[in-house]
């Protein structure tokens, strides 16, 4: 073989080997959803998905104590919002979120990162006033709004994972540079490989519009024809960073929520789809009525560039999973923090909230997470847990049971 | 039957080419003296080009159509390329490795057809003036050396096609919508977001019978393509490579050729009639299209919904619990 012909094999191998190295190794979990032969189906890295479920372990729950005694309101000061509480429970929560929010050992961590130590009443530090804020969020998302969250319910870990600060939070991006004046070089904010919208080139900032602002998400008509929808091809762009958004922060395809042979028909929608809209509507509610107001209250090094406060959007609480933790409920083990116990609802328990109740469980998704206990160190994880058998069986009986006489497979 | 002998030497030419040099030169001299100087580059072979095609490169004429036309071509991707690099803050680095994500885009919606501020899609639109200009003047100079060599005008009217498809998104749609936010911005990844963008603002374009006859005509033209090369290589021991003198005198070559195909799928194209085949499947791909994506948003607003109105989105068999939409649901959260 000729020098030229071996340099020209080298360099292709080379180019191909190159190409191919922005790609996830194969080969990927296909779960069927839908109807046979329609693509709605999830598509998993069992690689990647490790790691997802890795970070959305569940903590053991304190030991539940009696919830009589004297109340908290009565044996401390300034106790605003858990005043109510037995002082069992109430240390018992306080507990909980040291471990849940600042468990690091240090002057300024655990107890201490809210608290003054000469005076636990003080509400000197800013973090107390924030705390107090985040329980009564808590309180509202567990009570107000099934709709999204049903009776498995949050709790301060569902956000915050053992960090001060919630790994994902939002900010009103800064303006790039050439996007506010200069004479050539707008972006038309979009166009950057932003993470936002999962690295494609959509607007970077589908948060501030509809997570924020409520500006009109649905850009597709209902009808065949024109009929007034002057929706631009370039709201579209901002639905679709959005939604990439959401598919990212969930780890879900497209097909998770919309039927994609009409995205926007919701007669043929999985159920999940009405429960993300209660979710989108629940971002929007706390970042208004719990986030904005405490813009004033925290310090400037935890605010965004433009000086505005940290707002949740879908990743706050999912972190990669289509349920937070993968489903598992914290907050039965919290009813102070309107978490529902399993099958005993609680008697104070709030009208039955309106709307779609709790969509059924998702049949794509994957069951691992809940069951998942950690593989022994050394162990191959992956053969072991299999994280997909168990909905694509669930999945064939939804189909069988829905499939019409005479239809076959 | 008995007379088809099967060639003793095995010949392959698919890997194995064959390379011929011969005599460089400068083809027949042009109508006027002037143009014949215009004939730029002294006609030189490099090995490495014979491999992919003719070794001979050279001579080029360009003429006042052809410069004119890759003047206004170069002013067009100046225009993109620096507003590429100042939306990167001049960074070469930064320009290279955010290359794919860069663009230049149309003037914001609001700005309607009315002529925007430079930063706000007035170089969009000066882009675009130029392109276009680039692209007909190239037109007229292929149209033109076609006919000054004695040629049909097939390439330049295929190329009409192309331009015709270019000119519906960013020119005739965006009229007809009302506002140049409708066109396709200049850029990589942006132009791909923007066609799914596209589609799903209007219901699914796979439901546009357009859009179903441009991509046949797409896919039929690599089958077309594959084929055709396919059986001119195979039957070049017999000479058919010289196809074109085997349309008026058929040899051995067409005749096994054609038997071949009508062994295998009882129709043979001719070796005249393929290269029919070939060019409308090609033109048509973007003539179907651009109509397609004409009629999207001017005529109809979903495809999907215009599918299931005219039976050609089948209904299936329901799977999910029946979804209200949220919205429409009384006391629930806005």
């Amino acid at each position: 073989m000729s020098r030229a012909r071996i340099a020209t094999i080298v360099a292709a191998v080379t180019a191909a080997a190159a190409l191919l190295s922005g790609c996830e190794r194969p080969s990927p979990d296909v779960v069927q959803s839908g109807f046979r032969g329609t693509g709605m189906e999830q598509v998993y890295n069992p690689r990647r998905l490790e790691k997802v479920i890795a970070n959305n372990e569940v903590p053991p729950a304190l030991d539940p104590v009696d919830p009589g005694g004297p109340k908290a309101g009565q044996v401390y000061q300034n106790v605003k919002v858990l005043g109510d509480l037995g002082v069992g429970e109430f240390t018992r929560l306080m507990v909980a979120i040291t471990n849940w929010v600042a468990p690091k050992e240090g002057p300024d961590a655990a107890c201490l990162y809210c608290h003054n130590p000469a005076n636990l009443a003080d509400d000197s530090k800013y973090t107390k006033i924030v705390a107090r804020s985040m329980i009564q969020m808590t309180r509202k998302i567990n009570v107000d709004w099934k709709a999204h969250v049903a009776n498995t319910g949050v709790t301060c870990y569902t956000c915050h994972r053992g960090q001060p600060v919630p790994q994902n939070v939002w900010f009103k991006p800064e303006p790039l540079k050439h996007d506010v004046a200069g004479l050539l070089g707008d972006r038309a904010l979009q166009n950057a490989p932003a993470g936002t919208v999962a690295l494609a080139s959509l607007p970077y900032d589908p948060f501030g519009p509809y997570l924020s602002d409520a500006k009109p998400i649905r850009v597709i008509g209902d009808q065949a024809l024109p009929n007034g929808n002057r929706a631009s091809i370039k709201q579209a762009e901002f639905t679709y960073g959005l939604m990439m958004h959401m598919s990212d922060a969930l780890g879900v395809n497209c097909t998770y929520c919309h039927n994609t042979r009409s995205m926007g028909d919701w007669s043929q929608s999985p159920p999940q789809r009405a429960t993300a809209w209660h979710g989108i509507r629940m971002a929007r509610s706390l970042n208004n009525d719990y986030m904005e107001p405490l813009t004033a209250t925290f310090p400037a090094e935890r605010k965004g560039p433009l000086g505005d406060v940290a707002k949740v959007n879908c990743a706050t609480c999912h972190q990669g999973a289509y349920k937070p933790l993968f489903g598992a409920s914290m907050a039965k083990d919290h009813p102070e923090l309107g978490g529902v116990k399993p099958g005993a609802p609680r008697a104070d328990s709030p009208k039955p909230p309106a709307g779609p109740v709790a969509a059924p469980p998702a049949p794509a998704a994957p069951v691992a997470a809940p069951a998942a206990t950690p593989a022994p160190a050394g162990a191959p994880v992956s053969e072991a847990a299999p994280p997909i058998t168990v909905p694509a069986a669930a999945v064939r009986t939804v189909a069988d049971a829905s499939r019409p006489e005479g239809i076959g497979r | 039957m008995a007379n088809i002998q099967p060639l003793t030497v095995p010949y392959q030419n698919l890997f194995t080419q064959v390379q011929v040099v011969g005599p460089l030169h400068d083809g027949p001299a042009l109508p006027t003296e002037r143009e014949t100087r215009e004939r730029i580059v002294k006609p030189f072979s490099w090995y490495w080009l014979g491999v992919i095609g003719n070794a001979q490169i050279g001579p080029i004429y360009l003429g006042t159509l052809g410069i004119l036309s890759i003047f206004c071509g170069v002013v067009a991707i100046q225009i993109i390329g620096w507003n590429m690099l100042a939306s990167v803050n001049y960074s070469p680095i930064e320009m290279l490795r955010q290359l794919p994500w860069l663009a230049l885009e149309p003037p914001p919606p609001g700005y309607g057809l009315s002529l925007p501020p430079l930063n706000q899609g007035g170089w969009w639109l000066m882009t675009g003036f130029f392109l276009t200009a680039s692209m007909f003047l190239w037109w007229a100079r292929m149209y033109r050396r076609a006919r000054q060599l004695g040629l049909g005008t097939h390439v330049a009217w295929a190329f009409m096609s192309a331009m015709w498809l270019y000119l519906v998104l960013g020119f005739f749609r965006p009229i007809l919508m009302g506002s140049w936010g409708e066109a396709v911005p200049f850029g990589i990844f942006p132009h791909l977001d923007w066609t799914a963008a596209f589609s799903l603002r209007y219901g699914n374009l796979f439901y546009n019978p357009f859009h179903m006859l441009s991509i046949a005509f797409l896919y039929g033209s690599a089958l077309l393509f594959a084929m055709h090369g396919a059986t001119i290589l195979a039957v070049t021991p017999y000479g058919g490579e010289r196809e074109i003198e085997q349309i008026v005198d058929r040899g051995t070559a067409s005749e096994r050729a054609a038997l071949f195909w009508r062994w295998t799928m009882g129709f043979n194209a001719t070796t005249e009639s393929i290269h029919r085949w070939a060019w409308w499947f090609a033109v048509l791909c973007p003539l179907t299209g651009g109509i397609g994506i004409l009629l999207t948003g001017t005529v109809v607003d979903n495809w999907y919904l215009w599918a299931v109105k005219h039976g050609v989105a089948p209904a299936y068999p329901a799977v999910f619990t029946p979804v209200v939409d949220p919205a429409t649901l009384i006391g629930v959260k806005p």
